[in-house]
């Protein structure tokens, strides 16, 4: 018989204009495993935090057993028996496993017969749901796995009955993945509750007993996971919303500008995040690719405009081999060549923000005649020089004196661009041009990457946005895992093609 | 209370009556543990301005503590900007005072100002030289400066005491200091300048270090905003990330902001080298290192905010060592506890009041503009 553990009734949550949250409503049943999938953005964390309540609904209610529930903090929720594991774990590095899971519930001032009583419960714990922790290792020594079971231990020994993932499998190796999946259906037989939050297809059909979509911020459909297929999913979380027109001549291609040979790039914790990737981009031509968050993108972008390491493989400009795993050009190199990058994350890789508009128009660029001779900034040039492109570009409000911080996200993101395509660059990187803008400025962007397009800049559009890749691409590339997963004419390709590659099921 | 916007607060709000509130709060307490220790709040106030501004030589003495206190405080502001925090200003400084006394004594017979050019050159170089270390091993393994910077501190001292007791030291007296610079070389004083024009004064250590305490001031300013390193080491100081995107090295810039920083903090070598001892003395540096950073944290790290902390301090250095001579009850460590409260209210909580001040002007200039 089953009964439902957590009832959501109209939950609403915006974020000051983004309606992050319309109307939820969601019903898990105690001893399930409920996915929660959707697109990045969709809304799935911000409703897991409201139920975690590190966020506060601005309506609705919340149910745990039949009874109304006000959580005001994460402390609420604890002990109402909700455990949360956040995509980025909470742990102090340097404490021991035993130290991060009592931390706040120590229960005495000088350790002694609680502890023991913790550890003893620890064990217990350990061995019923085989999760295989020595309480007394650090956590600095520990692999991303041990810290993920770590965190499941800790919501365990709060007393969570219902255990809430936030895209547990991000981080984790295909061993790791298995050995997590074991340990929640251990978990699910033992009577708990799990939802996982994902945007994996595979997990879902894999794991769960019960799947509800999200999409911008709505629930768009529940079902019983045994009643549905990876593609049927895959529609309902990538919709049917319409794409944005664009005036948008047909491609003339030239000769290839850019290509990557197969490339392998590794990120900051030496994790492989780049495959062996093939790319080649034409003058005149837009490449999308698309993918969901954390698939390789980032790195593969850092790679290419020289700001990370290549691990192995060659990158060629103009049909000049730049970057290879020995011999590397430089940001700054690869701007003189002509290779101008506007990176995903522009607030902490594109601008700095407390500069002023002008110290960021100039940016990358601010070693190069007229703005600077002979070392010394040349004001009245960088001034007037970014009036003239902060009107070009209409950047509001056109105060080159302002500080940075004091822009709205897509003013902020029109001045990145308007410094990278004033060069008239050969070869554009371009990150998420429109994460966080504004409708208005997302089509004055869209049009600006078109019209250097039609001037034979080759261009690399990487974006989670699949209506985006859609509109401006010319030719599409999904990258799974790593990997470049297929190459899709823009012609000919429908969004649920793209969103069943997105998720990795063909 | 709602945050205020940023951007609507005015300049001056921010800059001026601020760091006013703070500084008219700090001795407010500092009234109070003079009035504890059994004096006159107000007239321990009235001597600390007579002390400093009330005779000729007491401003003096007020303006050579302002040429140390600016040199350590621009010193600190520059790392700042690459945001370093270089607290090794103490050691640089006692290392810079070694490189004028070397460069002087074994150049002395060249002419007199060409030896000065070549003493300011040893300081800055001996400074950034110290400064140097901790640099390269902040940018290539990531030790952190202020761990390394104040163990260059004791480095120094200890270096220098070494020196001045076997290897440097003027052997025909008992102290632990060199010989001293031939006469010619020394730096003309405050009162040699009077003298020239007939007046009559006492000796203070004042001398014509103070223009170049003004020279730097203008060196850092124009170094900061209006160079391309000053640019550079700004992007790195606030946006690591960003500056290696737009191609700026860290690591080079870490190292540029650490040496200039240290050439300044040298600085000081000159002012008490050449300026004042004329030898080194086992010691000179007092404490104005570690002094520079609360100047330089109270001047918001800009020059222009620096001078007038500097001087602050050397008024209440000079006014507060007329007030010990004046009043028995208050010893000369009465007066670092005052220094304290004033680095305690701008620096640690200079962000107290600063919501309530800034609303209040904000709402009230709103009103005014609606009105």
């Amino acid at each position: 018989m089953v009964s439902p553990i957590l009832e959501l009734t109209n939950i609403n949550k915006s974020f000051g204009h983004v309606h992050a949250n319309k109307n939820i409503n969601l019903t898990i049943n105690k001893g399930t495993i409920h996915g929660i999938i959707g697109e990045n953005g969709a809304g799935k964390s911000t409703l897991m935090s409201i139920v975690f309540g590190l966020y506060q609904a601005n309506s609705g209610t919340i149910k745990v057993n039949g009874k109304e529930i006000n959580l005001r903090s994460p402390k609420d929720s604890i002990i109402n028996g909700i455990g949360m594991v956040h995509q980025h774990f909470m742990l102090v590095e340097n404490f021991t496993v035993l130290e991060n899971i009592i931390l706040g519930f120590e229960g005495e001032l000088v350790f002694g017969k609680n502890l023991e009583k913790a550890k003893k419960d620890l064990k217990d714990l350990c061995e019923t749901y085989k999760l295989n922790i020595d309480l007394n290792s650090t956590i600095s020594d520990l692999s991303v796995g041990f810290r993920q079971r770590v965190e499941i231990l800790k919501s365990l020994y709060r007393g969570a009955e219902i255990l809430i993932l936030d895209e547990p499998t991000g981080v984790l190796t295909p061993q790791e993945v298995d050995e997590l999946f074991k340990i929640l259906r251990s978990l699910k037989e033992e009577g708990k509750t799990i939802v996982l939050i994902t945007h994996k297809l595979i997990e879902i059909m894999d794991l769960t007993s019960e799947v509800s979509v999200m999409r911008q911020g709505e629930m768009v459909g529940h079902t019983k996971t045994k009643n549905t297929s990876k593609e049927q999913l895959a529609e309902m979380m990538v919709g049917r919303s319409v794409l944005l027109r664009l005036d948008k001549s047909e491609v003339k291609a030239g000769e290839v500008l850019f290509s990557v040979k197969n490339l392998t790039v590794k990120d900051d914790l030496d994790v492989t995040r780049v495959k062996s990737v093939d790319l080649e981009i034409r003058s005149g031509e837009i490449l999308g690719l698309a993918g969901v968050t954390g698939n390789g993108q980032t790195e593969l972008l850092e790679a290419l405009s020289g700001i990370r390491k290549v691990e192995s493989g060659e990158i060629y400009l103009e049909g000049k081999k730049v970057s290879d795993s020995q011999n590397f050009l430089d940001p700054r190199e690869l701007k003189d060549k002509g290779l101008a990058h506007v990176p995903e994350d522009r607030q902490r890789m594109g601008l700095v923000t407390d500069f002023k508009a002008y110290e960021n128009l100039i940016f990358g660029y601010h070693d190069q005649q007229p703005f600077s001779k002979l070392s010394v900034l040349n004001h009245r040039d960088i001034i007037s020089h970014s009036q003239k492109i902060m009107e070009e570009y209409d950047v509001r409000p056109q105060s080159p004196n302002l500080i940075t911080s004091n822009f709205s996200g897509g003013n902020q993101q029109k001045i990145i661009l308007s410094r990278e395509l004033n060069e008239n660059p050969k070869v554009l990187l371009v990150g998420q041009p429109t994460r966080g803008v504004d409708i208005g400025a997302i089509e004055f962007i869209h049009q600006r990457l078109i019209d250097m397009r039609d001037r034979g800049a080759a261009i690399l559009l990487v974006s989670v946005e699949l209506d985006e890749v859609l509109s401006l691409s010319d030719r599409i590339v999904v990258m799974f895992d790593g990997k470049i997963v297929g190459e899709k004419d823009n012609k000919n390709v429908t969004d649920r093609e793209l969103g069943l590659l997105m998720a990795g099921v063909v | 209370m709602a945050p205020v916007d940023k951007s609507k607060v005015p300049w001056w709000v921010s800059n001026l009556i601020v760091p006013l509130v703070n500084l008219t709060l700090a001795l407010l307490v500092s009234g109070l543990f003079i009035f504890i220790a059994g004096e006159n709040p107000y007239e321990a106030v009235r001597l600390i301005i007579y002390g400093s501004f009330g005779y000729i030589e007491g401003f003096a003495y007020t303006l050579y503590y302002t040429t140390n206190f600016v040199f350590t405080g621009l010193a600190f502001a520059v790392a700042f900007h690459c945001r370093l925090f270089n607290i090794g200003g103490e050691g640089q400084a006692y290392i810079g005072g070694l490189g004028v006394f070397l460069v002087a004594i074994n150049f002395s017979f060249l002419p007199v100002p060409i030896v000065w050019l070549l003493s300011i050159a040893g300081a800055v170089v001996f400074g950034a030289a110290w400064a140097f270390i901790p640099a390269y091993l902040q940018a290539t393994r990531g030790s952190h400066v202020v761990i390394t910077t104040i163990m260059f501190n004791f480095i120094a001292a200890s270096l220098m005491v070494f020196l001045l007791v076997d290897v440097i030291r003027d052997t025909s007296q008992m102290g632990p200091h060199t010989v001293a610079l031939p006469k010619e070389q020394w730096f003309p004083s405050f009162k040699d300048f009077a003298g020239l024009f007939g007046i009559k004064i006492r000796y203070s250590p004042l001398n014509i270090s103070f223009l170049l305490a003004i020279a730097a001031s203008v060196f850092v300013w124009f170094l900061v905003w209006k160079t391309r390193w000053g640019y550079e080491m700004r992007a790195v100081g606030h946006n690591t990330q960003a500056a290696i995107y737009a191609g700026i090295s860290p690591y080079k810039n870490i190292i540029i902001a650490m040496c200039i920083s240290g050439g300044l903090a040298g600085l000081l070598g000159v002012n008490e080298i050449l300026g004042v001892h004329h030898k080194i003395v086992a010691g000179f540096p007092a404490g104005y290192g570690f002094t520079g950073i609360a100047v330089a944290l109270m001047g918001r790290n800009h020059p222009i905010g620096i001078f007038p902390a500097a001087f602050l301090f050397g008024i209440l250095y000079q006014g507060g060592s007329e007030v010990t001579f004046d009043m028995p009850n208050i010893t000369r460590y009465m007066f670092v506890a005052v220094q304290g409260v004033i680095i305690l209210f701008s620096g640690a909580l200079e962000n107290l009041f600063r919501p309530q001040i800034e609303s209040f002007f904000v709402n009230r200039l709103n009103i005014k503009a609606s009105a």
